[in-house]
């Protein structure tokens, strides 16, 4: 089973995140990188399915030179090569774009019996680009799967996580999976890990590669616009009670007065 | 004056109280036409014209249901093509954001999730979203294609209108495309007497302080008290004690109630970021250190083993 994992590298989710004024996107420059951490568990899902079916895992990364760091992290936990989708008229892309490149990757490289990835990033939270990628690459969408069970011979069926449970979802391969956390526990790149990464292929594809038009990525070819955007007012300082035994009554009083009971 | 298109949130015809919110949105902007997929539009058809919609697009069959996100997407698509709407509004929860993606795809327009507040200005149409956790707000418009909009529930106060919610059937034939991810069980896992954490107006969440899976009786009685949906911190499902489909926060849910209770969180940044455009806030926490109190209107130094049952029996006793 040959399997094409996205991942992403995003500022640290303990880091504070703002809006750069000159184009009105993420200062990723005043951020500590990181890889997407619900990519990871698309990382070692791909590499179970590996374990139990055999065939290749490879990475495909859509960022700056920078994001090379995250493509060496996901080959140290044992991907077997990967492609890094580098090209500056990139900068700026929104999901539309990103898919759009990705798809064009995914297609060029091809091959590819599952593409896998996280159901979200930490830093824009759209949601969107596993199901865009499943649409532009007209195969069948699994999201948001709490767990993956594939045979090996082109079923794979999902258990879907929903807002009171799951639904069952099952298609037939090639198809496209994203995974959500918990799924697993993503493994720890070992010493020997990290020692192999430095020599597996990474490929790189500039927008030429791909046959996309400048003009359709970035933040030129944005279908969206932001207007105009500004630090979310700072909330009043409220009310804090040290409860000594009347604690429950002033909070009872305060969801009274709010008309909350 | 130009269509807007709000999808149907629905269970078998039971309508989601933000699909009141979208039309209440889609007449800022247009004429609401509410599109309906799936069987019980006879059920839904007074909730709709309750809150204006004009009209309902019902697309009816098996196939709607049976096969996951695509056939919405196409149906939309094809009710783009046909009516020229001014925008789609859906409901910023997983399915309706991987709608709404597929449908920009569709038809080439830009798409716009997790709006707070939709509102016309001469022709254009403004979103605002929260972004990175609520630390910043954003005002974007969408500049090709028709606006495709997906709008968190809790957005606005839903206001009746009149309306006729009239019956347009759309017949449609799915693609081939459209029918590869079959949808073969649905499982509830749980009772559904609380509200759904999304669309709740009020929600308890216990953290780390809860101490136990059973502790979290405590929570479920006082969320039971509120009428209230339950939340759980990431440190609360990573410890196994409440299922994640509960968890508030950056790699969970991303929730806006009027009243946000927080009891034995801390307030971390990955959890601010699910719940810091909540209206009002409160929260019960033993360490006075504890950054949840830099948000609170209310806060409670003290033991949520003693302050969260005694609050609980005197919200009951109040309530009578």
């Amino acid at each position: 089973m040959n399997i094409v994992v996205c991942v992403k590298q995003v500022p640290d989710t303990w880091s504070e995140k703002k809006l750069a004024a000159s184009d009105s996107t993420l200062d990723r420059a005043a951020t500590d990188p990181v890889m997407n951490e619900m990519d990871e568990y698309a990382v070692e899902e791909a590499l179970k399915l590996q374990e139990a079916h055999g065939g290749e895992v490879t990475i495909l990364c859509m960022g700056p030179d920078a994001a090379t760091e995250t493509v060496r992290k996901a080959l140290s936990m044992g991907a077997d090569k990967a492609i890094h989708v580098l090209d500056e008229g990139l900068h700026g892309s929104d999901a539309l774009a990103t898919s759009l490149a990705l798809s064009k990757a995914i297609s060029k490289a091809g091959g590819f019996d599952l593409v896998l990835l996280g159901s979200e990033s930490s830093d824009a939270r759209m949601s969107v680009v596993p199901a865009m990628l499943a649409e532009r690459l007209g195969l069948p969408q699994l999201t948001f799967a709490k767990e993956v069970t594939a045979d090996g011979a082109g079923a794979i069926s999902i258990k879907r996580l929903t807002d009171d449970g799951y639904q069952v979802v099952e298609a037939s391969t090639p198809a496209v999976v994203s995974v959500v956390e918990k799924i697993n526990e993503p493994r720890y790149p070992s010493f020997k890990g990290i020692m192999a990464a430095k020599k597996k292929p990474v490929e790189t594809y500039g927008l030429a590669d791909l046959g996309v038009d400048a003009g359709d990525v970035g933040t030129a070819g944005a279908w969206s616009k932001v207007e105009s955007f500004e630090a979310a007012p700072p909330r009043q300082a409220g009310t804090v009670v040290t409860d000594e035994g009347e604690g429950a009554d002033k909070l009872l009083e305060f969801l009274a007065s709010k008309k909350f009971v | 004056m130009a269509e807007v298109l709000v999808l149907v949130d629905h269970t078998e015809g039971e309508v989601k109280k933000v699909t009141a919110e979208l039309l209440t949105f889609a007449r800022r902007l247009g004429e609401p036409a509410a599109v309906f997929l799936g069987s019980g539009f006879d059920a839904a058809k007074e909730s709709l014209a309750q809150y204006g919609a004009t009209k309902t697009y019902v697309a009816d069959g098996a196939d709607l249901s049976s096969y996951l996100v695509a056939p919405a997407a196409e149906v939309l698509a094809k009710l783009v093509a046909e009516a020229s709407p001014a925008a789609v509004l859906l409901a910023s929860g997983a399915e309706g954001k991987e709608i709404a993606g597929r449908l920009a795809v569709k038809t080439g327009s830009g798409v716009l999730t997790d709006a707070t507040d939709v509102t016309a200005d001469g022709g254009s149409i403004t979103a605002e979203q929260p972004v990175f956790g609520g630390s910043t707000v954003v005002r974007s418009t969408v500049t090709t294609g028709t606006p495709i909009i997906t709008v968190r529930p809790n957005s606005v106060a839903a206001e009746a209108a009149d309306g006729s919610a009239d019956r347009v059937d759309v017949s449609i034939e799915l693609s081939e495309a459209a029918k590869g991810a079959r949808i073969t069980d649905r499982v509830v896992e749980e009772k559904g007497e609380r509200p759904e954490l999304s669309e709740a107006a009020i929600v308890v969440s216990g953290g780390r302080g809860v101490g136990s899976g059973e502790n979290f009786a405590v929570i479920e009685a006082l969320a039971d008290s509120l009428g209230a949906a339950v939340g759980a911190s990431r440190a609360a499902t990573d410890a196994g004690w409440y299922p994640h489909q509960h968890q508030v926060g950056q790699t969970g849910k991303t929730v806006s109630p009027q009243l946000y209770v927080a009891a034995g969180i801390s307030g971390a940044i990955q959890h601010r970021a699910g719940m810091q455009t909540s209206k009002t806030i409160v929260a019960i926490n033993k360490d006075p250190e504890a950054p949840i109190f830099e948000l609170v209107d209310f806060g409670v130094v003290g033991d949520l083993h003693q302050v969260v049952p005694a609050l609980t029996e005197k919200v009951k006793a109040r309530k009578g």
